[in-house]
């Protein structure tokens, strides 16, 4: 599947301080065809486009839309999700660098369509440098008169990669610690402050413009049965062209690393982030959707020279530093992961390790309250499906180093 | 701020929890105390929402705060190299302050420039593509 620009299409063509440079681009036709149609035709061509949620979890965007407008009470809230954590993950930082006027008309689309009169963007702290080209952005898209509806006001979080997480995110802004909550009521129905909360990811929303002006029929042709549109990657790690590409649902991934980014001597790359899954060199024509493989669209390539245990301690380190704590699989078991990895890369591993590490796998993501926990397993379980015996080995050796140990002794 | 400190409850403590650490580079036990009073909370409350966040700190951080990402598309691209020459120059080890002051050195996780890794943030700027000359630069020009 080729590359191609629906999300990206103004990146490097308009200027971002520059609105009138927007509107040459067709920009805020979008809204005004909004504006002309009922609420909740708006939402049915969101919903027959198949749009998906980008962030990570894929759910239909239209869905979400519904649901929140069918809420009771008159007062709801739209959250474009702006806290791009995941690791490997750069996608929102360019778009917000460089087009952050197509993500203000569609917030703004999508709040007409949901009735909200206020809206947030949730900035992660460490893009604190992006906040001064945003809150430009939206004084002259109010200049020009296109927010008449809708109050978009900008909140900053203070470095926590669970913000990411919707439910966290809700209770940072709420000013709280932020922790997930319990699931069910989700955020359509009781969300920030307990009000019906749409919560979209920015790549979610920058594809509703091109949507609106280009009808669902349009976009519903692009990808695969599950997976419509376009997806916006990540690249790097060991490869010569680190960058943001947008490729077709579906496209494969030898395309994007090798033909794209042009990698050299692969062993495996990851997909989606710390809790993603790892695709070994073996299988690098698999293809990239919802139905196989996708989260954030982070890919980082790993080459042949680096040792898989090292990969995966410093991943569940990561995530490990990162859970917030508030329920036992995850902040117990992501550290006894961590220590066990640690006793592997150590030389100190024990035979029933491997064992150990798949169980607390299961009772994880079973027993997890939100994805962090689920997931944070997968690049264990992962590599040990493809790098089973670097496992074994590094257990061999350990065997082996303990029994030199004991002779010195004797 | 007095004037949002009138307002009670949760809505702005992260706000002013955040004007805080950027005014007087750190939270510190008084001021927990005094916020804690003033919105109608428990100092535990509050201490525990300044000491959930990365970037906010319970202890005073130097002029200058140096973020280097340790996530591993940086990893992957020598980030060691940068905590190496940084540590050599200002003769202090990730987590500590410089006795005068001028800087605080931290790890920090993925800070999204992966495509210039590797990367750190100097306060709240952006630095990619590192090497230990230009480290070199940007720290002599930092006040």
């Amino acid at each position: 599947m080729p590359l191609k620009r629906i999300v990206l299409k103004n990146c490097q063509i308009i200027d971002p301080r520059d609105i009138n440079t927007y509107l040459e681009q067709d920009g805020f036709k979008a809204l005004h065809q909004a504006l002309g149609m009922t609420p909740e035709a708006v939402i049915a061509e969101v919903k027959a486009s198949g749009l998906r949620g980008r962030g990570g979890a894929g759910f239909p965007c239209g869905l979400k839309w519904e649901l929140a407008r069918k809420s009771p009470g008159a007062k709801k809230y739209l959250i474009c999700n702006a806290d791009e954590g995941e690791v490997g993950t750069f996608k929102d930082r360019y778009i917000l660098q460089n087009d952050p006027f197509t993500l203000i008309e569609a917030m703004a689309i999508a709040a007409y369509a949901l009735s909200a009169k206020q809206a947030f963007i949730y900035l992660r702290a460490e893009y604190h440098y992006l906040l001064d080209g945003l809150l430009n952005a939206i004084d002259q898209v109010k200049a020009k008169g296109f927010l008449a509806h809708l109050n978009i006001g900008i909140r900053e979080g203070a470095g926590a990669y669970i913000c990411g997480e919707e439910s966290a995110l809700m209770d940072s802004i709420e000013g709280k610690r932020g922790e997930a909550r319990y699931k069910p009521p989700y955020p359509p129905s009781k969300g920030l402050w307990s009000k019906p909360t749409v919560i979209n990811n920015v790549e979610t929303l920058m594809n509703i413009p091109a949507i609106l002006l280009n009808g669902a029929q349009w976009f519903n042709q692009i990808g695969t049965e599950k997976s419509k549109g376009t997806k916006v990657f990540s690249v790097s790690g060991d490869v010569a062209r680190p960058g943001v590409c947008e490729f077709v649902m579906g496209s494969r991934l030898d395309e994007i690393v090798v033909d794209w980014a042009h990698a050299q001597d692969i062993k495996m790359v990851q997909i989606g982030g710390a809790s993603g899954g790892i695709i070994p060199y073996s299988m690098i024509k698999t293809t990239l959707s919802f139905e196989t493989v996708l989260g954030s669209g982070a890919v980082t390539v790993y080459d042949k020279s680096r040792d898989t245990l090292d990969f995966v301690f410093r991943t569940v380190g990561f995530l490990a530093e990162e859970s917030c704590g508030k329920c036992t699989p995850c902040r117990e078991g992501t550290e006894v992961m961590l220590e066990i990895l640690g006793r592997l890369t150590n030389g100190d591993g024990q035979p029933e390790d491997i064992h150990t590490l798949e169980e607390l796998s299961n009772v994880m993501s079973l027993s997890s309250l939100c994805g962090l926990g689920q997931a944070a397993s997968i690049p264990v379980m992962d590599t040990l499906k493809y790098f089973r015996s670097e496992y074994d080995t590094l257990i061999k050796q350990s065997i082996f180093l303990r029994s030199l140990r004991s002779q010195q002794y004797q | 701020m007095t004037k949002r400190l009138k307002v009670r409850g949760w809505e702005h403590l992260l706000e002013l929890l955040q004007e805080e650490q950027e005014k007087t580079g750190h939270i510190s036990e008084q001021f927990i105390e005094l916020t804690a009073k003033s919105i109608g909370l428990s100092i535990s409350e509050v201490y525990g929402v300044a000491t959930f966040y990365h970037l906010l700190s319970t202890k005073p951080l130097g002029r200058n705060v140096i973020r280097v990402c340790k996530c591993d598309p940086c990893y992957l691209k020598s980030s060691q190299l940068v905590v190496e020459t940084i540590q050599e120059k200002l003769g202090i080890a990730p987590g500590e302050t410089t006795p005068d002051g001028r800087f605080s050195f931290q790890l920090t996780n993925c800070i999204g420039a992966c495509d210039q890794a590797p990367a750190m943030l100097l306060n709240h700027d952006l630095h990619g593509y590192l090497t230990p000359v230009k480290i070199d630069k940007i720290l002599e020009a930092c006040p």
